[in-house]
C-alpha cells in the first residue's frame, strides 16, 4: 500500500493533510490515481512494455502544490504593488485573503470538497518561526529599548485586559437564554477570548506614514505586535490545558499565573543563551563567508525549538535570539551576508504570513460554519469595544510615566488600528477537536478577522485623515510657510535628538559601558571603538555606493551639483516672475513629495512588508559626507576652517581647483559608463592647469564663484565619494588608497593651521569672508597626482583611523 | 535629594541660568547629565566632533546647521551655559507669564524662537536671507532629482511670496509677516522640555 512508504512521512512533515482530526486516508488528486495503476506504473514492468512516458503527480503532488500557493500569492502581491495607490489605501492583508477567497472558491467549485489546511506541527514548528523572526530582526533596538516599557506594557497587560475582558463578557453573554449557548464554559470562553485579542496593528503603520512624525507610537505598534503573539501563545497553551480540566480551581490559577511568568522568562534566557552563541560563533567565521547567514536562521530556529522542547515561550525566545544577535552579527559578517540574511528573513517572513492568509482565505469558504449571529456579533463587539477601552485606560496609566505621552490621536491609531491577523486564524484552526462549538468559535474569529481587515484597516486611513484636517488648517499654506515650517521640524527633530531620551538613561549608559567593555570583546572579531557615526556612515557607504552609481544614472545626472563652475551668480536685480497657479500647484506637490520626511531613518521601519529602504538616509548622509567628516575634527568646524582656509588660500587653491575641475569634468558624462568618467581624470590634471593660470590670474571672482555654490560642490564631493569603491573596482589598491588617503589626507590637514584644505562643505556658505589677496602663488602641480596637497608631511592615512 | 544637590552645585551661576532660561532645576540637572554624557573626555566643553556622536543628527538635512547654531561666532566650544541657552529657545511658552515691558524678552517666546529659525538660514549674519541662502537650504531639504530649475522656482516664489521691500531677500521682519498664521510656539517647542 504505498500510504505506508515514506509518501505519507511526506504529507505529515509537510503538513499536507486534509482535515483535522481525520487521518490521511483522503487523497487530494487531480488526476485520480488508485493502487493497482500506481504499482504499475512503479519499477515491475514485467507485464508491459517499458514506458517511455509516464506521469507521476501524486509524487511530487505536495510539494508542487505547495510551491504553486506559494507562487500563486507572490503573484498577488506583485499585482497589488503595481498600483502603488492601492497599498496605502488598502491594507496589504485585506488583498490576500480576497485572492485566498478567490481561490477557496474556486478549489470549492471544481473539488466540491475542502482543500488543505494546517496542522498544529506546520504551523507552529514552519510558518510561526519565519513571521516572527521577521518582526524581531527589523525591529529598531535603540527606539526599542528606549520604549521598552511601553511597549511590554501593552503587549503583556493589554492582552490580559483584553482576554479577559472579552471573555468574561461573553461568557456572560452565553448565560442568555435566548442564544443557547449554555454550554460554552468559562474555560472555553477564556480561550477563544486569547485567541481572539491577539492583535497585529503594523498593518496601520503604512497609514500613519505621512501623517505623523511620531516615532514613539511607530516603535510602541511594532513592539507590541511582536510580543502580544508571545503573550497569546502562552496564554493559548495555558488555557487550552485548562480547559480540557473538568474543573478549575483557585490554585491552579495561581500555577496558571506562575507558569506564565516562567515561560516568558524561561523564552528570554534561551534566547540570550543562543544570541550570545551566534554572535559568538560568527566571529570565527571570517574564512567561511558562504555559510555565515546560515548561523542566524540555525540558533535561532534552536532557540525557537529548544523553548518549545520545554514548553516555554517559543516566540519570546526567538525574538530575543534575533534581537541579541543582530547587533553583533551584523558587525561580524561580510557586507554580502549581511545582505542576504536580511532577504531571506524578509522573504521566508512574508512568505508565511502569506500562505497563512491564504488560507484563511480558503478555508472562509469552505469550512464547515456554525453561525450564531448572537455569539458572533457580539464577539465583534467586545473585541471592538475592549481594545478601545484597553488603550485608553493603559495610556492613561503609562503616560505619567513616558517623555512623550500619547495623545488622543495616537490612542486612536492604536485602539482602531487594532486588526487581527494571521497569528489569531491559525490559532483558532487549531484548536483541538473536543472543544464544543468548535466550529462556532472558528467562524466567529473568521468574521472578526475579516471585519477588522477590511473595515477597520479600509476606513482607518480616511478617518486619521480626516481628524489631521479638523486639527490643522488644511488651507493650503504658502510656499515660504511650507519650507519654514518644514525646516523647524527638521530642527525640531535635530534638538530632540540631542537632548537625548531622558528616561531609561542611567541603564542604557551602564548597558553600554558594559558592552563596549566586556561584550563587544567577546562577540566581535575586529573590535574597533569606533565613533557610532563612522560605522554608520562606512556601512552605508559600503554597502550602496556600488548600488547609486550602477543602476540609478537618475541620481547623477538629475542632481542638481552638475552646475557649470563658470556660472557666475546671477545678478541679484531679477525682474518679477509671474508664476501662474499651476506653477504653484506643482510646487507645492514638489514640496510636498520631494521634501526629506522628518527623521527619515525611522520612517523607514514602517511598511513592514518591505525591507527597510535605505536610499533616502544614503541620500542625506552622503549629501553631507563631508560636513559629518568636519564634525569629527578638533577645531575643524566649517567657520573656523573657513578662516583658515581663506588665510592659506595661495596654497589651497591649487589642488583645491584642480579637483573642481576634475570632479567637474569626470561627472560630467557620468550618465554613461563608469568607463568615461574615469578615462577623463588624467585629461582633467593637465586641463585643470591651465584653469589654474586663468584662475591665478584672477582669483576672487571665481572662488567667491565657487563658494557661492558650495552646496553644488558638496553634492559633486559627495558623488565623488561614493565613486571611490569604483576607482578601487577598476583600477585596484594603488588608487584606491590614494583616493581614500587622499580624502583622509585632506580631512587630516584641517588640523594643520595653514594646511586647510578647501573643505568644500563650509558650503553651508558660512561667512563669505573677503579673500585674501595673495600674490600668484599658484605652485606647479603638473609633477604630482592632482590630488595630493602640496605640502602632506602626514602621509597617507589608513582609511581606518578618522577619528 | 543629595544627588541632586551635589549635581546642581557643580554647576556655575546656577541661578542666573535658571532665570534667563525658565528651565526648571530638574531639568537642568538632566540637561547637565545630558551635557556631560556627549562631553566624551570631560572636557567641560563641547566641541562639534561631540555632536557627532549624536547619531540622528547626521542624517538629518539640516544636522550640521543646527550644530553650528550652538557654536557661536567664532568660538569651537560650547560651554553649559551656552548649552543650555540655546536649548531654552524651544521651551514651551509659558502660559501665564505677566507681561513685563521693561524686562528682556524671555529666551523662548515666539520671536526668539523665529529668530533662531532666522538664523538658521542667514548664514552670514547680514539681517537677510539672500536668495542663494535660501537656494541651499532647499537643496538640502529636497531631494536629489528635484532639479536646479525647480529649485531655483521656488526659491523666487518664496522671495516673492515675502518680500516687501523689494530689495529680493527676506530680512528678518519679512519672515516673520510670513509666518504670521503658523503656531510657531508649537512648532518650535519641544516636547522633551516641557
Amino acid at each position: 500500500n504505498w500510504e505506508q512508504d515514506g509518501f505519507s512521512q511526506g504529507y505529515h512533515a509537510i503538513g499536507y493533510i486534509f482535515l483535522p482530526g481525520d487521518g490521511p486516508q483522503k487523497r487530494f488528486t487531480a488526476p485520480p490515481v488508485n493502487s493497482p495503476a500506481w504499482t504499475q506504473v512503479s519499477p515491475k514492468p514485467q507485464t508491459q512494455p517499458l514506458p517511455v512516458f509516464t506521469i507521476n503527480y501524486p509524487r511530487i503532488q505536495v510539494p508542487f502544490e505547495i510551491t504553486l500557493w506559494i507562487l500563486l500569492a507572490s503573484f498577488a502581491k506583485i499585482g497589488f504593488n503595481m498600483y502603488h495607490k492601492i497599498t496605502i489605501w488598502i491594507p496589504e492583508s485585506c488583498l490576500l485573503i480576497s485572492v485566498g477567497l478567490v481561490v477557496g472558491g474556486i478549489m470549492y467549485a471544481v473539488h466540491g470538497m475542502p482543500p488543505a489546511v494546517l496542522t498544529s506541527n506546520v504551523f507552529f514548528l514552519y510558518m510561526l518561526p519565519p513571521i516572527v523572526l521577521d518582526s524581531s530582526y527589523f525591529m529598531p533596538t535603540r527606539p526599542f529599548f528606549e520604549n521598552v516599557g511601553t511597549v511590554l506594557w501593552f503587549a503583556v497587560v493589554g492582552t490580559l485586559w483584553n482576554s479577559l475582558g472579552i471573555g468574561v463578557s461573553l461568557y456572560g453573554v452565553c448565560q442568555i437564554e435566548a442564544l443557547g449557548l449554555k454550554d460554552i464554559n468559562l474555560q472555553e470562553n477564556l480561550l477563544f477570548a486569547s485567541i481572539i485579542s491577539a492583535v497585529d496593528p503594523v498593518a496601520v503603520l503604512a497609514v500613519f506614514e505621512d501623517i505623523s512624525i511620531n516615532e514613539q507610537l511607530y516603535i510602541v505598534v511594532f513592539g507590541e505586535c511582536l510580543f502580544n503573539d508571545a503573550v497569546t501563545v502562552a496564554l493559548y497553551n495555558i488555557l487550552s490545558f485548562v480547559a480540557t480540566m473538568p474543573e478549575v480551581e483557585t490554585v491552579d490559577v495561581f500555577l496558571g499565573m506562575a507558569r506564565f511568568v516562567v515561560v516568558g522568562l524561561g523564552g528570554l534566557f534561551f534566547g540570550f543563551l543562543f544570541g550570545f552563541a551566534a554572535a559568538f560563533t560568527t566571529r570565527f567565521t571570517a574564512h567561511v563567508r558562504e555559510i555565515e547567514p546560515f548561523f542566524v536562521f540555525m540558533f535561532s530556529y534552536l532557540a525557537y525549538l529548544v523553548a518549545e522542547l520545554f514548553s516555554l515561550s517559543s516566540i519570546m525566545a526567538i525574538v530575543t535570539c534575533a534581537l541579541t544577535m543582530k547587533y553583533y552579527v551584523e558587525e561580524n559578517v561580510a557586507q554580502r551576508s549581511c545582505t542576504t540574511i536580511r532577504h531571506v528573513v524578509k522573504m521566508l517572513g512574508t512568505m508565511s504570513e502569506t500562505l497563512i492568509f491564504f488560507f484563511l482565505g480558503v478555508a472562509t469558504i469552505t469550512t464547515d460554519h456554525e453561525w450564531n449571529w448572537g455569539y458572533i456579533l457580539f464577539t465583534l463587539l467586545f473585541a471592538f469595544v475592549w481594545r478601545a477601552l484597553g488603550v485608553f485606560v493603559l495610556t492613561q496609566i503609562i503616560n505619567p510615566f513616558r517623555t512623550i505621552p500619547f495623545n488622543f490621536k495616537d490612542q486612536f491609531g492604536l485602539a482602531y488600528g487594532g486588526l487581527r491577523g494571521a497569528i489569531c486564524f491559525a490559532l483558532v484552526f487549531l484548536l483541538p477537536q473536543n472543544i464544543t462549538c468548535r466550529n462556532l468559535f472558528i467562524t466567529a474569529t473568521i468574521v472578526v478577522i475579516l471585519f477588522t481587515v477590511f473595515i477597520q484597516g479600509i476606513s482607518i486611513r480616511p478617518l486619521v485623515e480626516c481628524m489631521k484636517v479638523r486639527r490643522t488648517n488644511r488651507k493650503l499654506g504658502t510656499i515660504n510657510v511650507e519650507i519654514h515650517k518644514r525646516l523647524m521640524e527638521h530642527t525640531i527633530a535635530g534638538i530632540e535628538d540631542i537632548c537625548g531620551q531622558w528616561s531609561h538613561y542611567y541603564w542604557k549608559d551602564k548597558f553600554k559601558k558594559f558592552n563596549d567593555r566586556v561584550l563587544r570583546k567577546i562577540l566581535i572579531r575586529d573590535n574597533r571603538a569606533e565613533s557610532s557615526i563612522v560605522a554608520l556612515y562606512k556601512k552605508l557607504e559600503l554597502q550602496n555606493a556600488l548600488e547609486l552609481l550602477g543602476p540609478a544614472p537618475s541620481d547623477l545626472s538629475a542632481a542638481p551639483s552638475l552646475m557649470d563652475l563658470h556660472v557666475e551668480t546671477k545678478p541679484t536685480a531679477r525682474t518679477k516672475r509671474n508664476f501662474p497657479a499651476s506653477d504653484l500647484r506643482n510646487m507645492h506637490e514638489l514640496l510636498s513629495k520631494n521634501m526629506y520626511k522628518i527623521r527619515q531613518r525611522t520612517v523607514e521601519y514602517t511598511k513592514k512588508s518591505a525591507l527597510p529602504n535605505d536610499s533616502k538616509v544614503r541620500e542625506i548622509l552622503i549629501r553631507r559626507h563631508i560636513s559629518i567628516r568636519h564634525s569629527f575634527r578638533v577645531g575643524s568646524f566649517p567657520r573656523t576652517v573657513w578662516n583658515l582656509n581663506v588665510s592659506s588660500l595661495d596654497n589651497a587653491e591649487g589642488p583645491g581647483l584642480e579637483d573642481k575641475q576634475s570632479w567637474k569634468m569626470t561627472l560630467h558624462p557620468c550618465s554613461g559608463s563608469r568607463g568615461t568618467d574615469l578615462e577623463l581624470e588624467p585629461l582633467s590634471a593637465t586641463s585643470s592647469v591651465s584653469q589654474l593660470q586663468r584662475f591665478s590670474s584672477r582669483q576672487e571672482r571665481p572662488l567667491q564663484n565657487r563658494y557661492h555654490q558650495p552646496e553644488r560642490r558638496e553634492h559633486e564631493l559627495g558623488q565623488q565619494t561614493s565613486r571611490e569603491p569604483i576607482a578601487e573596482g577598476l583600477w585596484g589598491q594603488p588608487q584606491r588608497d590614494s583616493w581614500t588617503a587622499h580624502r583622509y589626507s585632506r580631512s587630516r590637514d584641517e588640523h594643520r593651521p595653514g594646511g586647510g584644505n578647501l573643505p568644500p562643505s563650509a558650503p553651508t556658505g558660512w561667512a563669505q569672508e573677503p579673500l585674501i589677496q595673495k600674490g600668484g602663488g599658484s605652485q606647479n602641480h603638473l609633477n604630482r597626482r592632482p590630488h595630493w596637497r602640496p605640502h602632506n608631511p602626514h602621509g597617507p592615512q589608513s582609511p581606518g583611523q578618522v577619528d | 535629594m543629595g544627588s541632586s544637590n551635589s549635581t546642581l552645585s557643580k554647576i556655575p551661576n546656577l541661578g542666573r541660568l535658571i532665570e534667563e532660561t525658565g528651565f526648571t532645576p530638574a531639568h537642568i540637572k538632566r540637561l547637565y547629565k545630558r551635557f556631560q554624557a556627549l562631553d566624551k573626555g570631560n572636557k567641560g566643553y563641547l566641541s562639534p566632533q561631540d555632536f557627532g556622536s549624536v547619531k540622528e543628527l547626521a542624517t538629518n538635512p539640516i544636522g550640521d546647521r543646527i550644530i553650528g547654531a550652538f557654536f557661536s561666532q567664532g568660538q569651537e566650544t560650547v560651554d553649559f551655559h551656552s548649552f543650555v541657552r540655546i536649548l531654552a529657545h524651544f521651551r514651551p511658552l509659558d502660559k501665564n507669564r505677566a507681561k513685563r515691558p521693561d524686562s528682556p524678552e524671555p529666551i523662548n517666546s515666539r520671536i526668539s524662537k523665529l529668530r533662531f529659525a532666522f538664523q538658521l538660514y542667514d548664514q552670514d549674519n547680514d539681517g537677510k536671507i539672500s536668495r542663494d541662502e535660501l537656494l541651499q537650504v532647499l537643496r538640502t531639504m529636497l531631494e536629489m532629482q528635484v532639479t536646479e530649475e525647480q529649485l531655483e522656482s521656488i526659491a523666487d516664489r518664496t522671495i516673492q511670496e515675502a518680500d516687501l521691500d523689494g530689495d529680493n531677500a527676506i530680512s528678518f521682519d519679512e519672515f516673520r509677516k510670513s509666518l504670521e498664521k503658523v503656531n510657531i510656539e508649537h512648532k518650535m517647542s519641544s516636547r522633551f522640555l516641557h
